[in-house]
């Protein structure tokens, strides 16, 4: 009755050369091609930064933080919810008082609500030739990170309220006198989320709106756009 | 890392199973419980707990093998009612769970037909549980070849019973290697299906798996002692898991009586108790007391690793824990209400008290 546990033919293997290593041989295939056949400048980090427009970064932002926010939220409420509901079934009194940790995780949603309204108010329409100031790309890039920022706060906090509130439900169920103790841990955990906006708000406190300059020879700050 | 994903299948029956936990008899139950006088007590007192009613429709007078049966049914609904609500990998580890009791049935009806028992009332004893569809039919059979082929090979406990084909006839020695050997098969396997499972399932599972195969090997070792079966044959029928193993397999495997045991037990330190006072107690003569000792610390160990299970969430330790205690349970009130029955209060708190 004795067999290894996984062999080295075990599909799981197979599918760790192929997720790891192919990719991997990929991106060195194409380095080394464009190094050897003289073209290495083509690969510029700066060029890129500086050709994107600050409104793809600004929106790319935006995106991410409510994005990863909700992401959050959701994975929290359904891991807390599956508790509450199967905790339920044999301590109907748990479902109301619980909800408390459901409201917690979604609060993580609003705050990435609140975020995304903060930044979409700094995106104005601009012309596409006078876009490219020193200005704008700073409120792109501080939108970016910001949102960044923000979303990743948000999804490990949601992650967190929600495994602590299904801790909380099933404790509850089963000793009533556990409910608040573990809720202060919840609480705790739920703060951490509310860092994130406070720095996300921070970091673009200084990023003016998108605007024209005063004067249209400045618009253009880099060689690398046209 | 266990905690991301698994509410997305079994969080709800998670919690439906540590809702039945709740349930179980306390301290405070038993204490009522065993102020009991007559059966009829014994009954208003269960209806107050979490089995309610469940004997609200008997006839009376009710008989101790009533309430077994009543309180059994409860656990088998609640089982099936999981059962039903699993999905991969949850449901195979409930099968397994179902597989020891289907082991039981084949062996209790395999020995039965041997005795020439009523086929009806075999199977009317045999654990609802591991009840499958094809049983009735070992009832026919007269060697092992014959009950593989016919009965067995369409049953998941077939690869189990591959070991063990070579025990031609049916006796009761050959009737007992093949329980063991199959047994072992089982908690073998059972063991690197656990392991498959990641972490906080295979932690907790295979610290339960690693004592029931150690109360097996020191239970048939001592089981074996002044019997027909050798010493080589002893040997095979050892679980290759435990704490015991490899070495204290070795030792029992050639051990001769209930000291050479003793001293392979001490070498972990969480069975060294097992024998600590009944040696002071008997000294070395009354051999049957020490080992009915034995069985109830036996017993006691399984009940406090089950309920450590219960320590630790997002594993599947705990289905299998609710099992087990639910088990001790009914057999604690079928003692409780045999006591009562018989008027021997003495013994009555002899139970294994749970929480």
């Amino acid at each position: 009755m004795t067999r290894p546990l996984i062999s080295t033919f075990h599909p799981s293997f197979i599918m760790g050369y192929f997720s790891y290593g192919l990719p991997s041989f990929l991106v060195l295939v194409i380095a080394l091609y464009i190094l050897l056949t003289g073209s290495g400048e083509a690969f510029n980090v700066g060029r890129f930064l500086e050709e994107t427009s600050p409104y793809a970064w600004a929106a790319t932002g935006i995106g991410l933080d409510i994005g990863l926010s909700v992401l959050g939220a959701g994975w929290g409420i359904f891991v807390t919810g599956a508790s509450i509901l199967g905790g339920g079934v044999r301590a109907p009194r748990i479902s109301t008082k619980n909800l408390i940790s459901i409201i917690f995780c979604e609060v993580v949603a609003i705050y990435g609500v609140i975020i995304g309204i903060v930044y979409s108010a700094k995106i104005t329409s601009v012309a596409d030739s006078v876009l490219y100031t020193r200005d704008n790309y700073y409120t792109g890039f501080a939108l970016f990170w910001g949102g960044l920022t923000v979303g990743a706060c948000n999804l490990l906090c949601g992650i967190c309220v929600g495994i602590t509130g299904s801790t909380a439900a099933l404790s509850d169920a089963a000793d009533p006198n556990l409910f608040v103790k573990i809720l202060v841990v919840e609480v705790f955990g739920s703060i951490m989320g509310l860092f994130g906006l406070i720095t996300g708000l921070l970091m673009v406190s200084a990023a003016n709106d998108f605007a024209a300059p005063a004067a249209a020879a400045e618009a253009i700050v880099s060689p690398f756009v046209h | 890392m266990e905690a991301l994903f698994f509410n997305v299948d079994s969080g709800f029956l998670e919690g439906t199973v540590r809702g039945y936990r709740a349930g179980i008899l306390t301290q405070s139950h038993y204490a009522n419980l065993t102020q009991c006088e007559t059966l009829e007590d014994f009954r208003t007192q269960l209806a107050a707990t979490d089995y309610g009613n469940f004997l609200a429709n008997e006839p009376l007078p009710i008989s101790t093998s009533t309430i077994t049966d009543k309180a059994t049914q409860i656990l088998v609904d609640q089982f099936n009612y999981l059962r039903t609500n699993a999905v991969e990998p949850l449901s195979k580890f409930l099968d397994y769970i179902t597989y020891a009791y289907m082991i039981d049935n084949v062996v209790l009806l395999i020995t039965g037909t041997l005795h020439e028992r009523d086929t009806h009332e075999l199977l009317e004893r045999c654990h609802p549980l591991g009840v499958f569809d094809t049983m009735p039919a070992l009832c026919v059979a007269t060697n092992v070849e014959e009950l593989y082929q016919s009965v067995l090979v369409e049953t998941p406990l077939a690869p189990y019973f591959r070991d063990c084909l070579s025990a031609s006839d049916l006796d009761d020695l050959n009737i007992e290697i093949i329980r063991n050997t199959v047994y072992k098969a089982y908690l073998e396997d059972f063991y690197t299906f656990c392991s498959t499972l990641g972490s906080p399932t295979s932690d907790v599972m295979q610290r339960i798996l690693s004592f029931e195969a150690d109360r097996r090997t020191v239970n048939i070792t001592i089981n074996s002692f002044n019997t027909e079966l050798s010493k080589e044959q002893r040997a095979k029928l050892f679980p290759a898991i435990g704490r015991l193993f490899p070495e204290g397999n070795n030792q029992l495997a050639k051990a001769d009586d209930i000291d050479q045991v003793r001293q392979v037990c001490e070498s972990v330190s969480e069975y060294r108790s097992f024998f600590a006072e009944s040696s002071h107690l008997d000294g070395n003569g009354d051999d049957l007391s020490a080992v009915s000792q034995l069985e109830d610390r036996f017993f006691n160990t399984e009940v406090h690793l089950n309920k450590l299970a219960f320590l630790q969430q997002f594993q599947y330790g705990i289905f299998y824990a609710y099992m087990k205690l639910k088990e001790q349970e009914i057999r604690n009130l079928t003692w409780i209400a045999e006591c009562i029955a018989q008027d021997a209060r003495d013994r009555m708190q002899d139970f294994i008290p749970i929480f």
